[in-house]
């Protein structure tokens, strides 16, 4: 699209920090769901969109050296990590998708509630990260 | 309130119509994205407006809202977002392909 | 616990989801695929035998007790519709592995073809209706991304009206269960049925019920709202529209008679025996009229879709036992016919290298073995004894003269006729007459193309031969079916 390499100090400064800050905030709306506002799918959007921002301001071509890995694969995984939640509470003899929380004490962060609910989010989150980036790269790298 | 509800989502069904039956490829596409709107704001509506506590037990509150809505309306919501994404790509590939967002021009011809 | 009705769901998820991890090797794609199909269909048998032995099979998804949680529902009517999508997803596959070129292979073409059958058995065994519309969005997004496949400029022209149309009608889909909720106040299917009795069908409960068909009607491609599906299904390569055209149509149909033999059933007079026989009559009538027309082999059977599954609506519509179970026979009778019949299409297309009849000519000499292998699919197609067509269609049009229905009877036999006529049509065009390819194609071999399609042309053999207990077994199902109280205890454990 651009003809002529263009000056992005600013930007790409800047968006060292802010991408930072923005994938802080997506690991936050991840843990904070299940409970309260957030979850895996809003998670995984913001941390779509923090990716989007490095694409902007770096080229496709540096984002290829730092992610190797092709987006599609991420849906896979997730697919795996939610559909594995549920056949986990199969083999215990449980209907799918039986879910199963405790509380645990862990050092530095206190009590805290695990839930079997967090992996299949951590699927859906992944999975929605994976769908959001690959279609905006088929759209976006369409014109080279 | 109801009632404006039902006005707000009677105007929404028929922008989406308008655009719907328009003959640019991406008002049509925005058409189908403002009738899936106007499909989960009556989805909410229709399981009736109410104001109250989350449905969880010894949380001390009164009054519950239904909470089966909100989740289908999620449900719906993300579904609408895979399929609007899956359409902006099938739009855009036929526009280039065809080199046209005229969908008078998309119509085919009778013998083929 | 029943955790093995869940089973034809999540083993095509899983995989779908290896094979999407795994996108780039197409050999082992292929070699998981074609495993998993058939490990599928020996598991759909079995689940067939079990369900028919012990009656029906209830999981409550998430240990949430019904009506309050998500149920899937394994009765007879829904584990013949897996077994029929197993055969026919199987034979499908295998024909896909000779046709599928390795660069269209690439663009996740098996990881689509999994996720559709996901969406499929799930739409088939699911008791919610909300959760109904999740599974028919999550097989509309793999036949999105399936009937493109490959990107020709004509696919991509007619899949673009073809996903706006389904858009539209999963969005009245919306509207409907939003509407059934609000006057119900439940969205599990046994429970609306016990609610709707207590309500009794009135005018507000029709309207839904009109606003259900009317999607469904969409889907399953019925008179005024079929127009999408000859354009579209002439797109895709053959592979892909075989399994279209034996499956997709078929899944609206399964939820129409599902939901109107279950939920809406207290006002037949008016639902049943006017607006969905009409509704039968029209699209038979129109769809073998659109054939009749077409010079174009697939185009001829994609129209074909239509006035058939206006056979099975007619059996819904007349609504005796007779006419259900007619409709159950007549869908498997169709899906596997249909099925045979596309493959057959792209099997001739390998040799001559056009679909259009008028250049076609002569196969009958060359390869023989299609020929009569078509000729037989054909006429069972038609409805020619001793093959399955006729004895499907035997009982629905002897329902409808028995409860006074002559006009839609007399509609059904002038379309089976018009059907003989546009299949001998292909069969005098493409197969008889002089020869129209050149030697050099005439030498194409295609009896590794054959090899998939012979089994279902057997099986339209047997379902005829045997059509004694078939026939016995989808009464079997329509006596199930059209009882709702089963369904309700068996679902709610009252």
């Amino acid at each position: 699209m651009r003809k002529s390499p263009a000056n992005n100090m600013m930007l790409q400064t800047a968006m060292r920090y802010i991408t930072i800050i923005v994938f802080a905030f997506s690991f936050y709306l991840f843990f904070a769901g299940h409970n309260s506002p957030g979850g895996g799918f809003i998670g995984g959007l913001m941390t779509a969109s923090a990716f989007l921002i490095l694409y902007l301001a770096f080229d496709k071509k540096i984002m290829k050296k730092v992610i190797p890995f092709d987006f599609t694969i991420l849906i896979g995984i997730g697919l795996l990590f939610g559909v594995g939640t549920g056949i986990a509470s199969m083999l215990f003899d449980y209907p799918f998708l039986t879910q199963f929380f405790d509380y645990f004490h862990i050092p530095f962060f206190g009590e805290v509630e695990l839930t079997t609910a967090l992996s299949f989010d951590l699927g859906v989150y992944l999975v929605v990260v994976g769908a959001a980036m690959s279609i905006i790269l088929v759209i976006a790298g369409d014109d080279e | 309130m109801e009632i404006v509800m039902s006005i707000v989502i009677g105007i929404v069904f028929t922008v989406s119509v308008y655009l719907l039956l328009s003959r640019n490829l991406i008002r049509v596409i925005l058409g189908t994205l403002t009738i899936s709107h106007g499909v989960h704001l009556l989805l909410i509506t229709m399981s009736e407006l109410q104001r109250g506590a989350p449905p969880i037990l010894n949380i001390g509150e009164e009054n519950f809202t239904d909470p089966l809505p909100q989740a289908l309306v999620l449900t719906a919501i993300v579904i609408s977002f895979g399929v609007t994404s899956m359409l902006l790509v099938l739009g855009y590939r036929t526009y280039k392909e065809h080199k046209t967002e005229d969908l008078d021009q998309l119509r085919g011809s009778a013998d083929e | 616990m029943n955790n093995i009705i869940i089973l034809p769901i999540i083993i095509p998820f899983i995989i779908g989801a290896i094979l999407l991890i795994f996108a780039k090797h197409h050999k082992l794609q292929r070699v998981i695929s074609g495993l998993t199909s058939i490990a599928l269909l020996l598991f759909t048998i079995y689940l067939t035998v079990l369900v028919y032995m012990d009656g029906i099979i209830v999981l409550e998804a998430g240990n949430w007790s019904a009506p309050f949680g998500i149920v899937l529902v394994a009765d007879m009517f829904a584990t013949l519709m897996l077994l029929l999508t197993a055969i026919i997803a199987t034979a499908c596959l295998f024909f896909a592995f000779k046709t599928i070129t390795p660069k269209r292979e690439r663009f996740y073409f098996y990881p689509f073809y999994f996720f559709l059958l996901v969406g499929v058995n799930g739409a088939f065994l699911t008791g919610d209706i909300f959760n109904l519309f999740v599974f028919f969005e999550v097989l509309l997004l793999a036949s999105y991304g399936l009937i493109v496949h490959g990107g020709t400029k004509y696919q991509l022209r007619e899949s673009f009206k073809y996903v706006i149309i389904n858009v539209f009608s999963s969005a009245l889909f919306v509207v409907a269960i939003a509407w059934l909720y609000s006057v119900t106040g439940t969205l599990n299917m046994a429970h609306l049925s016990e609610r709707i009795a207590e309500l009794e069908q009135t005018g507000v409960i029709n309207t839904i019920a009109m606003m259900l068909f009317i999607v469904f009607a969409t889907k399953g491609a019925l008179f005024p709202l079929y127009f999408w599906l000859p354009k579209s299904y002439f797109g895709p390569p053959a592979a892909i529209a075989a399994l279209f055209g034996g499956l997709l149509t078929k899944v609206g149909i399964y939820a129409t008679i599902r939901v109107f033999t279950l939920i809406f059933y207290h006002d037949a007079g008016f639902t049943h025996k006017i607006i969905i026989t009409v509704a039968a009559g029209f699209t038979m009538l129109l769809g073998v009229l659109g054939a009749v027309s077409q010079f174009d082999f697939k185009r001829i059977l994609s129209y074909h879709i239509i006035s058939q599954v206006g056979y099975m609506v007619m059996g819904l519509g007349i609504f005796t036992p007779l006419a259900v179970a007619g409709a159950i026979y007549y869908i498997a009778h169709h899906m596997i016919v249909k099925t045979a019949l596309f493959l057959f299409e792209g099997a001739a297309k390998r040799v001559t290298g056009v679909s259009d009849l008028k250049q076609m000519g002569g196969l009958l000499k060359t390869h023989p073995w299609l020929a009569w292998l078509f000729f037989i699919s054909a006429i069972s197609l038609a409805g020619i004894p001793p093959f399955s067509g006729f004895f499907s269609k035997f009982p629905i049009i002897l329902a409808g003269f028995q409860e006074g229905q002559y006009v839609i009877a007399g509609v059904a036999l002038l379309v089976g006729l018009l059907t003989l006529f546009s299949m001998m049509k292909i069969f005098g065009y493409a197969f008889w007459g002089k020869q129209k390819h050149t030697e050099e194609q005439a030498k194409i071999k295609i009896g590794k193309l054959l090899a998939p399609i012979a089994p279902l042309v057997a099986l339209t053999i047997i379902l005829g031969l045997a059509a004694e207990p078939m026939f016995q077994y989808s009464l079997e199902v329509a006596e199930q079916i059209m009882d709702p109280q089963i369904y309700i205890d068996s679902v709610l454990k009252e």
